[in-house]
């Protein structure tokens, strides 16, 4: 019973929660989180169990939740800018970078591209870091033989990924090619429409190389070889694969996700989700959610975050340049 | 393999086990009925609660609610033409004519049996062979796949017969075009979209479905209400009811659902295929395989069409679970959602799991056999109950159907605008299906024509430009041999008919 009664609150809290926008006084008593794409997704069940993980932890009396499909998170991004909704925070991540840079398939508003300057930056709470990977029995066994095979013959190497050409499992590959004095543009990149699906293209021997994010591999740990992550140093859950960095390729770059608030929203209130997203990370309750999702903390707030994006628009937008995506 | 078997048994069949296959396949069931709502969104809203049990029993249950949909999602397309999960589209091909003809009951009961031995026979391959059929997951690359979305498209000769050819071809470039919409899926470049956000995601395979079948359906019905031959179909109630399936019946449906559930199970097992595409490469493989006289009843209420997409979607559904458990790779949506709850349960999917964790691999097969049992003793006895839907006066059926078309398709999304745009491909389905035009044909085209074109462009990136992908591996050559010839079969057919 108590099953069917927590599937119901569940299922109809999704329902319902849609009417719930008017809410005011104190900043943490109730936050309402706006997601971008349907249940199931990234961005959910990272607005979902940080919201969780603020009720159960006390920070947050109570947490609401709004899915708002439509546009790749463009319709969610334009409503909190038109509607400069109360104690309302949106979940984003990477992509709103990128999309702000290919201005022919951007968060377009009128007249012109929407970034993240168009709304408040709050915090960046989580991660997944990029990673190339080969098939088990690949007889590439680190990314260096990749680089040699690449150099020795550029056709000999395909490189899957799970999205478009100028995405993120395209730039990840891009950076690490770049890294290592080869043209980004020249390495051929093979993009399916799901992470899944180009792991499905590595292991039937279409390509050689998959260059997606870390977490698309772990359920197919058995059958690949990461030969490179993104990461600074290694994470704790995949201690086996190695970053680029300690290979020598200065490749750096985090798909973050995180809170933004609406335009005008007051500094004080910014500081005081900030805090709390942050504060969380260190309590139990968070830890269950975490580990339960394979996230990496990557705790990023206010300010630091800002100047964490600028970064991030100018080595994208030098980077999808050479490639030519824009 | 015999203690595997065991080891699964015993967990399989404890009472709380036991009680999840239950309380999985009840939700299925009502999620599968209700056009819109998903099996991928109710397990996505579900992981929270599965996490207070131990792997195998979430995993118990959340394979019931995915195969537990399928089955239930036949009902609302034989009884209103409105799938209530993309797997079961096929099922209305001749589902739907079958309840208009005042045999509700019998195709519910028809639809259910397929169901369930669909569902029983895979599960039997899938104890036999799961550790051999990774390699059947991996065996297709992108030039086969594109082949097999070709081969997929001669089904639609079964909705172009009797001078309807040139309508059903229009109506294919006409899905080829809604396919079309959106960001395509190789470059970032968005198409035929006006500038209009809300389509740059593309248009929803569901949406599609529903305005083209449930809402223009219910549209013509209002607009057709005085029509006096509509109101001489209305066909006696009495046997509407009534679950008995004939012997005739019966011998066709031994015959059917072998070979479609050996389909539905193998393009299940493909990641880049799924239930959807196995419905409807069964429906198109059935009808080449049956007698002509019953050829002519596809599309009109044939029992071999009605059972061969319900034994492969079915079939297709448990075929999923062969990539996502032994190879940790993800066929669709829902197939994702559960790989994630597996890897926050800490289970590490791929080849060993045999090994790491047998009563996890076993205990979920053995629970699809229990599972199945239980949706037949579930939906049997409430054929005939469900089945008087259609005595409902049709005053209050239609808006019945419209609400839940509308309200289906926003719970999907969120989005008004999907509305809208449901409302308007309605409109001109119903006038289109006032002047005759067939409307699966569209389907079809929508669904296999997107994947055929992004593998079909993909096939040319890895082949660097040159069409030698065509004939470089055996097994395009294969699948494509099959589509030529059942093309020129039928058009020898054709031929030799038109001279006697």
């Amino acid at each position: 019973m108590k099953l069917i009664k927590s599937f119901f609150s569940v299922l109809f809290s999704a329902l319902l929660l849609f009417s719930t926008t008017t809410v005011n006084s104190i900043a943490i008593e109730k936050l309402h989180f706006v997601i971008g794409g349907g249940a199931g997704g990234g961005w959910d069940g990272t607005a979902r169990g940080t919201g969780e993980a603020l009720t159960k932890a006390g920070f947050l009396k109570s947490a609401s939740f709004e899915n708002m499909s439509g546009g790749g998170g463009g319709k969610a991004l334009a409503y909190m800018i038109n509607t400069k909704p109360e104690n309302t925070i949106l979940v984003q991540s990477t992509p709103l970078v990128l999309r702000s840079i290919t201005r022919h398939k951007g968060y377009v508003s009128g007249n012109g591209t929407l970034s993240y300057k168009d709304v408040v930056p709050i915090a960046g709470v989580i991660g997944d870091y990029g990673a190339i990977a080969v098939a088990k029995d690949s007889p590439y066994k680190n990314f260096q033989d990749v680089v040699d095979a690449y150099k020795a013959n550029p056709s000999s190497i395909k490189m899957a990924g799970g999205s478009v050409r100028g995405s993120m499992d395209h730039l990840i590959g891009a950076l690490a090619f770049q890294a290592a004095g080869a043209n980004p543009n020249d390495v051929a990149y093979i993009p399916y429409d799901a992470g899944g699906k180009a792991l499905a293209g590595l292991l039937s021997g279409e390509t050689q190389i998959i260059s997606t994010g870390l977490g698309e591999l772990m359920g197919a740990r058995d059958q690949v070889r990461i030969i490179g992550i993104t990461a600074p140093e290694r994470v704790a859950d995949a201690p086996d694969a190695p970053t680029l960095k300690e290979q020598g390729y200065d490749v750096q770059f985090v798909n973050w996700r995180g809170f933004f608030g609406p335009p005008g929203m007051s500094n004080k209130d910014k500081k005081a989700i900030a805090k709390m997203l942050g504060d969380v990370q260190k309590t139990p309750e968070w830890e269950e959610v975490r580990a339960r999702n394979a996230w990496v903390n990557i705790y990023n707030p206010d300010k630091k975050f800002v100047k964490f994006l600028k970064t991030q628009t100018k080595e994208m937008t030098a980077l999808m340049k050479k490639l030519g995506v824009i | 393999m015999i203690e595997g078997i065991l080891i699964g048994l015993t967990t399989a069949l404890t009472f709380q086990n036991i009680f999840m296959v239950m309380i999985g396949c009840f939700f299925g069931t009502i999620i599968g009925m209700l056009p819109g709502l998903g099996p991928m969104t109710a397990i996505a809203l579900m992981i929270p609660i599965t996490y207070g049990f131990d792997p195998a029993t979430g995993l118990i249950l959340m394979a019931g609610v995915y195969y537990g949909a399928v089955f239930g999602g036949s009902t609302s397309s034989i009884l209103l033409n409105a799938p209530g999960v993309p797997g079961t589209v096929a099922t209305s091909f001749d589902g739907y004519p079958m309840a208009q003809q005042g045999k509700a009951g019998k195709a519910l009961a028809i639809a259910a049996w397929s169901s369930f031995a669909g569902g029983t026979l895979s599960a039997i391959y899938l104890l036999f062979m799961a550790p051999s059929l990774s390699k059947v997951s991996l065996s297709f690359r992108s030039p086969d796949y594109f082949a097999l979305m070709i081969l997929g498209l001669t089904a639609i000769a079964a909705f172009s017969s009797k001078g309807q050819f040139l309508k059903a071809m229009m109506m294919v470039v006409l899905g080829l075009m809604l396919a079309s919409v959106g960001q395509d899926s190789l470059s970032d470049i968005t198409r035929f979209t006006f500038n209009n956000m809300n389509l740059t995601d593309g248009i929803s395979f569901v949406l599609v479905v529903m305005a083209t079948f449930a809402m223009s359906e219910a549209l013509t019905i209002i607009l057709k209400r005085n029509d006096p031959t509509a109101a001489a179909k209305q066909v006696s109630l009495t046997e509407l009811g009534s679950i008995k399936i004939n012997k005739e019946e019966r011998g066709k449906m031994y015959k059917t659902i072998p070979r479609s559930s050996v389909i539905g199970f193998l393009i299940g097992v493909l990641p880049g295929a799924g239930a959807t595409i196995a419905s409807f490469l069964a429906y198109g493989m059935e009808r080449n395989l049956v007698k002509d006289e019953e050829k002519e009843k596809f599309g009109k209420g044939s029992v071999n069409g009605l059972s061969a997409p319900e034994t492969a979607n079915n079939a297709a559904c448990s075929g999923s679970f062969v990539p996502m458990l032994t190879l940790g790779i993800p066929g669709s949506g829902t197939t994702a959602v559960m790989l994630g709850a597996l890897l926050g349960f800490g289970i590490q999917p791929g080849p060993r799991l045999y090994m790491t964790n047998p009563e996890i691999f076993w205990s979920v097969i053995m629970s699809m056999y229990i599972g199945m049992v239980i949706l037949l003793i579930l939906n049997l006895p409430l054929i005939p109950y469900i089945a008087r839907i259609l005595a409902v006066p049709k005053n209050y059926l239609i808006p019945l159907i419209l609400f839940f078309s509308i309200t289906g398709i926003y719970v999907m999304s969120f989005n008004n605008f999907d509305i809208y745009l449901m409302i308007g491909i309605a409109v001109v389905a119903t006038f289109l299906r006032l002047y005759d035009f067939p409307m699966p044909p569209l389907i079809l085209a929508f669904v296999l024509g997107g994947l055929m074109e992004e593998n079909l462009r993909r096939s040319l990136l890895l082949s660097n430009g040159s069409w030698e992908f065509l004939w470089d591996r055996t097994l395009t050559v294969c699948i494509l041999v099959t589509t030529i010839l059942i093309v020129l079969w039928h058009i020898y057919k054709t031929l030799t008919k038109k001279k006697s």
